[in-house]
């Protein structure tokens, strides 16, 4: 690992990782709490309650670093804590959203695997900061060995006296539980994965209000992805200007891509915010079988698609993805071949939108299913020439007609996918076929 | 009746939520039944309703609403395949095609020997490794190919 930011100052951008929350991951037996402690684990939260660190002065720090939240909204950390009502009497929650679900997206899951005690020591600060008793860590039902794992690590934590009552003999309480998802993607927004920890349907809230004032049981709560509480740590280490550094200006810091699809090497990737796109599909063993980049999907599927040539000179960080019309999302790229059919991938999406719709909003409960009904027409070969303004157009009336962000994220693949290949769409209803070569057929 | 295990083990879960907010276990509780029993019953959602202390129809709802809970019997050993995008794109339809040649069945079908279940799943977040598989809900096989699903289904025989 690198802790000379001096250096990395003068040459913020390197053309190799930078495991931060991964940081145990080329270690052996990662996960272990032996491991953690000797790279200097729980030596944070030892020093902010040795010293009684007031909860300003750590989230004035985390406010520095630039901390943005990785779960994919990217809403500044700092800020989002100091909305908890923190000196209020009565029970408070943090929650972690390890409910990965987005297709494309798998960062979390190799955070519980191989550094575990990280992600639990930055929850540990959280509660302190923002004066919560107990903590839930919400993990896509899926991944079960994951699950399992992150339940032995937190009986090491307890067992080592980072959970419980009067950790490091400070008077302060904090006890953290994992839960589980059971199928459903909707749990990942954070209104609908609290009605999930109350023992209901994943149906997302109205906000206002917002969890920090009414979360749990009704009680201020705070959710953020697996990433952003696993970073904390070493923003205290190393300080939030060290952070900062990492990255570019207005994305401080490192991030981890998940890459899949068609490359060599698919697989999660930490790297400083600002990698140029070339780089991380270098670091993935570029596109396989010596294919050319047809498109990307750079944050999952709810941000939008971008062509090769917009996203060949772009670099990976907030800004830079959202100047070729997309987001950074969850960080999930998808890459994808000159074999690809992009509509028979577009059905697949639809696909996915109209099976995880929770049902509760008329415009996204039927808007998908319609959306998913013509397009899978037009693979049929049934497809007619009005079908694509009919597709934008349903698309359109989800769009913003929701409770939750789900009916936006439907609409963005169909939109996308049309206005860049649009052309592939209009042969596809005209012959009844796809005009690519299929070699994945 | 639950089993005094699973009553156990459904105890344990209840500790991690308030004494008042019984609900909150009922997805940890509806698992621990299915993986016991192999499928969930209306029998024994209901027990499962009544060991909560909740309403009947709000542990239905549950059931009803997260898909890795079964409502009908899915054998001995149910395969649910990925095919959303990361593993469409990594050739899951050709592992498919192959799942439902080899078992003789298509998606949401059980095999006559009573053995295997097919079905098609969503994103289980495991990209990196795609395509892939789960058996029973929660063991995960990853980077398949059609040889090495042939030989991970004759190691379940």
């Amino acid at each position: 690992m690198i802790t000379d930011t001096a250096e990395l100052r003068i040459n913020p951008v390197i053309k190799k990782e930078f495991p931060l929350c991964l940081r145990t991951k080329f270690i052996n037996n990662p996960a272990s709490i032996e491991t953690y402690l000797s790279i200097g684990g729980y030596e944070q939260i030892k020093r902010v309650l040795k010293n009684k660190i007031t909860p300003e002065a750590l989230i004035e720090e985390i406010k520095i670093s630039g901390l943005r939240g990785r779960g994919g909204a990217g809403f500044p950390t700092g800020l989002k804590w100091s909305f908890m009502p923190r000196a209020s009497q009565g029970d408070k929650y943090i929650v972690c959203n390890s409910d990965e679900g987005e297709p494309g997206t798998f960062k979390d899951r190799d955070i519980i695997k191989y550094n575990p005690h990280q992600l639990i020591e930055g929850m540990i600060i959280a509660a302190y900061i923002m004066g919560a008793k107990t903590g839930y860590n919400y993990i896509h039902g899926e991944i079960w060995g994951e699950y399992c794992s992150f339940e032995e690590a937190i009986k090491e934590a307890r067992a080592a006296g980072f959970l419980g009552s009067n950790i490091c003999k400070s008077n302060f309480n904090f006890d953290l539980h994992a839960v589980h998802g059971y199928g459903a993607y909707i749990c990942g927004e954070e209104t609908a994965l609290i009605e999930s920890i109350e023992g209901k349907k994943g149906q997302p809230r109205f906000k206002p209000p917002f969890p920090a004032t009414f979360g749990i049981y009704g009680k201020p709560t705070n959710v953020n992805n697996t990433e952003t509480y696993a970073t904390i740590p070493w923003i205290l280490e190393y300080g939030g200007q060290a952070f900062s550094d990492l990255g570019v200006k207005n994305s401080g810091g490192t991030k981890i891509f998940s890459v899949s699809g068609h490359v060599n090497k698919p697989g999660n990737y930490e790297i400083q915010m600002g990698m140029p796109f070339k780089d991380l599909l270098d670091l993935a063993g570029g596109v396989w079988n010596d294919r050319k980049l047809k498109a990307v999907i750079p944050g999952g599927p709810s941000t939008a698609l971008v062509p090769a040539k917009n996203i060949l000179n772009a670099t990976m960080d907030y800004e830079g993805l959202t100047a070729i019309g997309s987001s950074l999302g969850a960080g999930s790229l998808i890459v994808m071949d000159d074999s690809t059919c992009m509509v028979k991938t577009l059905k697949r999406l639809s696909y996915f939108f109209y099976e995880e719709s929770c049902g509760q909003c008329t415009p996204c409960r039927e808007g998908t299913g319609w959306v998913y009904r013509i397009i899978k027409r037009i693979v049929d070969g049934n497809g007619k020439p009005e079908d694509l303004r009919l597709l934008t157009d349903v698309s359109k009336k989800i769009s913003g007609r929701t409770i939750c962000a789900l009916g936006d994220a439907a609409a963005v693949p169909v939109l996308s996918f049309i206005n860049h290949f649009e052309k592939e769409f209009e042969y596809y209803i005209r012959h009844g076929r796809s005009m690519i070569g299929n070699t994945h057929d | 009746m639950l089993s005094i295990q699973s009553k156990n083990k459904i105890d344990q879960e209840l500790k991690k939520y308030p004494d008042n907010q019984k609900k909150s276990a009922v997805i940890a509780a509806l698992q621990i039944i299915q993986k016991e029993k192999g499928w969930l019953s209306n029998k024994d959602i209901s027990l499962v309703s009544q060991y909560l202390e909740i309403p009947e129809i709000a542990a239905m709802e549950v059931a009803t609403f997260y898909n890795m809970f079964d409502l009908k019997n899915v054998g001995k050993y149910k395969i649910s395949v990925c095919t959303n995008i990361s593993c469409m794109l990594r050739d899951a339809e050709k592992l498919v095609n192959h799942m439902k040649k080899k078992f003789d069945i298509d998606f949401n079908e059980l095999s006559k020997d009573g053995k295997f279940y097919l079905k098609e799943s969503e994103c289980m977040g495991a990209c990196g490794g795609a395509p892939l598989i789960t058996i029973n809900n929660h063991d995960m096989y990853e980077n398949l190919t059609i040889d090495k699903f042939d030989e991970i289904i004759e190691g379940l025989k």
